[in-house]
């Protein structure tokens, strides 16, 4: 069934997002502390276990799949409700302010990169 | 027009399913016909909505770009933060535990690294500017970090709303740099696989960016990317009004 497929990822999405807020509320700070990341951890732990037992079938597969794949289409929809207005007249400081951190951050990615080489056989990406 | 006005209120998110499938339509028709693949349909589709965000809000005054003008207010729901991170969830479908599980520590060191070196990015800024005081500074550098650090930060160290404003500002100017960068530097910086992806999410930090800017670059990146980027804005409202607003104050 699909809906069994989308009530076990609703159902990681709260246990992870519960989890950041009383987190944050542990630390002492008004935000969500990894809610998404515990979300994410405990998904991906819980589709193994489940596949290995042989409890997932197609269809539940596909209620989740179908979320898997709005991820583009929300993120343009996110995308279109930006205030890209106050970043474009907000004037010059906050264009800096906005893209110098960028630019440091991008300067030291190669260096942490290289710090922590994987082994070939753990990448995964596209080769070119 | 009251009616399709009223009926297109009442039926918002479904609205926006169509428009949005539109505009991915003509995005990839766009990335086939004039620039042969080489900008990704997704990426063309998310300065679209860059686009249409500035002009929603031009017109309509509000903060939430095109979600503010009538017709189109099923963009807020389903471009709001609870779909967002619902589907990032579930793009972890694909991800490999045994990657995320290597990165650790490398993923942790970059949380703090790009916490530190965005913050004192933000106060280089500040600092050119001609503000001296350690508020004004650590407000403007955790609105470096990201849109939510510098308000949270900025409302706990007691900055002006114009100072608060100027940090929201920058940090929407950090998200819609890594949106629109990330797909033509991420060839230069070696980000082709989950490892970096999950140092590129830990540095930069903005979720909305970091996702989108790898769904624009290579969509199975997403899941690496937003793992550690989940925890920057949190993090960033712990470090930024504590250890390094006394940091700071210790040197102005």
């Amino acid at each position: 069934m699909i809906i069994y497929g989308v009530a076990l990822l609703a159902f990681c999405y709260l246990v992870g997002q519960l989890l950041g807020e009383y987190l944050g509320l542990l630390i002492g700070v008004e935000a969500n502390v990894g809610g998404v990341g515990f979300a994410m951890l405990l998904l991906v732990l819980l589709n193994d276990w489940l596949h290995k037992k042989g409890h997932l079938d197609l269809s539940t597969e596909a209620g989740m799949y179908f979320w898997n794949q709005m991820y583009i289409p929300i993120i343009v929809a996110m995308a279109a409700t930006q205030n890209v207005k106050l970043a474009v007249t907000s004037g010059l400081i906050v264009v800096l302010a906005g893209s110098v951190p960028v630019i440091l951050c991008i300067a030291v990615l190669p260096l942490l990169s290289r710090l922590s080489q994987v082994t070939p056989a753990s990448r995964n990406g596209n080769p070119e | 027009m009251e009616i399709l006005s009223k009926f297109l209120d009442k039926n918002g998110l479904i609205f926006t399913f169509l428009v949005v499938g539109v505009i991915l339509y003509g995005s990839a028709l766009l990335s086939k016909k004039l620039t042969n693949r080489k900008i990704p349909g997704s990426a063309i589709a998310i300065i679209v909505g860059l686009a249409l965000a500035y002009l929603g809000g031009v017109y309509s005054g509000g903060q939430k770009g095109l979600a503010d003008v009538p017709f189109f207010s099923g963009f807020g729901l389903m471009g709001g933060a609870m779909f967002r991170d619902f589907t990032v969830v579930a793009t972890a479908l694909g991800a490999s535990l045994a990657v995320m599980r290597s990165t650790g520590w490398v993923g942790a060191l970059s949380l703090l690294l790009g916490i530190v070196l965005s913050f004192l990015g933000g106060v280089l800024v500040a600092l050119l500017w001609g503000y001296r005081d350690a508020v004004s500074l650590t407000t403007l550098g955790a609105g470096a970090c990201t849109y939510i650090v510098g308000p949270v930060t900025g409302a706990a160290i007691g900055a002006s709303s114009e100072l608060i404003a100027l940090s929201i500002a920058a940090g929407v100017v950090k998200t819609i740099v890594v949106t629109i960068g990330t797909p033509f530097i991420a060839r230069s910086i070696g980000l082709n696989n989950p490892h970096t992806a999950m140092i590129f999410g830990g540095l930069m930090g903005t979720t909305s960016g970091v996702t989108a800017g790898l769904a624009a670059t290579d969509p199975k990146l997403v899941p690496y990317g937003a793992l550690t980027a989940t925890f920057y804005t949190g993090l960033g409202c712990l470090l930024c009004p504590s250890a390094l607003y006394l940091l700071m104050r210790m040197i102005f």
